[in-house]
């Protein structure tokens, strides 16, 4: 076999959602990956292990998320698309990291795959984890996949993204579709799409290291390239060298903030079902998104007028895909697998629109089919 | 006028630094610069790495990439560096803080493994830049800023440490001998394999005058040295008076082989 064919297992596989987030980042590029024993995430660094040595990768098992997190920050500077995988209770040492990623502007994929408090049932509990869990002011990308086909997808889109934005993006998986086998289509190599990080057209010495230009990212060298820039999480100018004023802060952040709110429209997306004369509509992200279509459908079948809007990204927040159909929608339905924590985002955006209602479970299941619908029926009365 | 012949070094528009009249720091970044311009070596291959505090400001004025600004992770990072690039040279310039407290645990994993870089620990026996508190390698009965009634921890011997933990390069100077502490450094830089070279150092504003009540850097230099005794003295005396010293010397100098990632398959690309 040659290189590039086993970086792409072109072919359709029944496989593990664990094993797929592998594919899709060796898919991408990824040619370094660290990682930290965590249920139900440890498939990641297993197929990881054995894959990456194939096509030339670094595999490092940390001796923390600390050592996971920030091994991947030094090797994506040196040159690597770079990723590391964990669980809930891993994600919280990694927020540390996280910060530094993007502060200093580092292109990483981080899988968190969200497991129960000190268990491994299923949740959507770190909904909230993932979008505010690192210090200080900051945009995060997530992309909350549904099946084992979306975990391959959208890992290979998080490596876009983060090299496109020079950022940090969390792939949030569940142990639902994490440890699930299903159905996986893996396309040629040529029929992926792969987005590599601008590097400087100037040289050393001209090359100004943190002007954003028009799109607000900064071209990013590799280490060796002879241009010794500081990357330092401290307030730095568009040089690079540190600054205590609060101009240069207050700038970097509108920036670093900036580009990721600026493209807003090329990060977002959302799926929608049934949404043309929808009266009912279910919000759903992640794994909670089947059983809503399930009902949905069966609710159609009834002659119920039920629609689905389901978020593939979580964050940056879908507003105004949100607030659209909360226009036009009698009821709304925040269905989540944790206490209702999106919810809140849900009830803001549809406030004044439509009225809201929650299908929440909590106790390490998913939803089924049954429940939502059955909880549709009562909101409908 | 006639330029420094190690200015080239540092990056331009860092000076003056800014360390305390009278910190060592200044002086670590003298003995690495001289020590590299000896070694000739290329600084588009250096990468030099620094956490939080006061040593970890040393390569952010020097012309080099450069990582900053994250407390105890210097570790993480340059494996990271070093695994998928390994034509870099890695240096990384570690308080007593970052070292021994928060990135202790780092600091075994990367000496078990014998990762291929260079740390440079500034050992200035307290947390300088946030106000003298105690440290890992606070000496017994000091007053630091949270031990008013004396430290009554037993203190971290780094270089003691990092031999049980499998460095192949340890040795101890302190900052009254720049010589020694130079060529040390550069036996570190040609080292392959985690090389590990602590500078006990003077820090007249906090340590200094918390412990003992001075901020002359003359005094804490002569105190340095008065507490320091070589390997050879040292091996003249029971072990228990040893250990109150600092011992000086290159303690271990071995060949092992380097950290390439915790899995590799040879060959297998060619199956």
């Amino acid at each position: 076999m040659d290189g590039k064919t086993k970086r792409v297992l072109t072919g359709t596989h029944f496989m593990l959602g664990n094993y797929a987030v592998v594919e899709g980042a060796i898919a991408a590029g990824c040619d370094f990956f660290a990682g930290y024993p965590i249920t139900p995430a440890n498939e990641i660094s297993e197929r990881m292990s054995e894959r990456l040595p194939e096509v030339g990768g670094k595999f490092l098992q940390g001796e923390d998320e600390l050592c996971s997190i920030y091994s991947v920050t030094g090797a994506s500077l040196a040159g690597a698309k770079a990723m590391t995988a964990t669980a809930s209770a891993g994600y919280n040492y990694m927020q540390e990291g996280i910060e530094y990623a993007v502060a200093a502007e580092v292109p990483c994929v981080i899988v968190d795959v969200q497991r129960c408090r000190g268990e491994n049932f299923a949740t959507q509990a770190d909904v909230m984890q993932v979008r505010w869990g690192a210090a200080g002011d900051h945009e995060m990308i997530v992309l909350a996949p549904a099946s084992v086909q979306e975990l391959f997808d959208h890992t290979v889109w998080a490596f876009n993204l983060a090299e496109r934005y020079r950022t940090p993006v969390i792939v949030l998986s569940e142990t639902t579709i994490a440890l699930m086998r299903e159905k996986l289509v893996i396309p040629q190599p040529e029929e992926i799409e792969i987005i590599n990080r601008k590097r400087p057209e100037q040289p050393p010495g001209e090359f100004i290291p943190f002007d954003g230009g028009q799109e607000g990212v900064p071209p990013l060298p590799k280490f060796g390239e002879g241009y010794r820039i500081l990357h330092s999480i401290n307030p730095h100018d568009p040089w690079g060298g540190i600054q205590w004023d609060p101009d240069v802060f207050e700038k970097l952040y509108d920036r670093i903030l900036g580009k990721i709110a600026q493209h807003r429209d090329d990060i977002v997306q959302t799926e929608g079902f049934f949404l043309d004369d929808a009266k009912v509509v279910l919000i759903a992200y992640g794994s909670e998104s089947r059983p809503a279509l399930g009902a949905v459908k069966e609710a159609r079948a009834n002659g119920i007028k039920a629609g689905l809007l389901k978020l593939v990204t979580v964050w940056p927040l879908p507003d105004k895909e949100i607030r659209a159909v909360a226009e036009k929608a009698e009821v709304v339905l925040a269905v989540e697998m944790n206490v209702g924590r999106y919810a809140y985002e849900i009830e803001r955006l549809c406030c004044g629109a439509s009225r809201v209602a929650r299908v929440t479970k909590n106790r390490g299941l998913v939803h089924t089919t049954k429940e939502v619908y059955q909880a549709m029926e009562e909101v409908l009365g | 006028m006639k330029a420094n012949p190690l200015q080239k070094y540092l990056r331009k528009g860092t000076l003056p630094h800014f360390y305390c009249a009278g910190c060592g720091a200044g002086q670590v970044l003298h003995f690495f610069v001289q020590a590299a311009h000896e070694l000739n070596l290329d600084f588009d291959k250096l990468v030099g790495i620094g956490g939080v505090g006061c040593t970890a400001r040393i390569p952010v004025f020097m012309d080099v990439e450069a990582l900053h600004g994250i407390h105890g992770r210097t570790l993480p990072w340059a494996t990271g560096i070093k695994l998928h690039n390994p034509e870099l040279k890695v240096v990384i310039f570690a308080g007593d803080g970052d070292a021994a407290s928060i990135g202790g645990n780092h600091l075994i994993h990367a000496c078990r493994r014998n990762l291929d870089v260079t740390m440079i620990v500034v050992n200035n026996l307290t947390f300088g830049m946030t106000g003298g508190q105690v440290s890992p390698t606070t000496p017994r009965a000091m007053v630091t800023t949270t031990t008013p009634y004396g430290n009554k921890e037993q203190p971290f011997d780094l270089c003691k440490l990092a031999i049980a933990a499998g460095a192949t390069f340890v040795s101890r100077w302190n900052t009254a001998r720049g010589i020694q502490a130079t060529r040390a450094i550069k036996k570190a830089l040609q080292h392959r394999g985690f090389s590990l070279v602590e500078i006990v150092c003077q820090c007249p504003t906090q340590f200094g005058r918390s412990a003992l009540g001075t901020g002359d850097p003359i005094k804490l230099l002569d105190w340095i040295e008065e507490c320091s005794i070589t390997m050879e003295e040292a091996s003249k005396l029971p072990e228990q008076e040893a250990s109150k010293k600092f011992v000086l010397g290159n303690f271990v100098d071995k060949k092992e082989p380097v950290f390439e990632g915790s899995s590799v398959c040879q060959g297998r690309e060619d199956d």
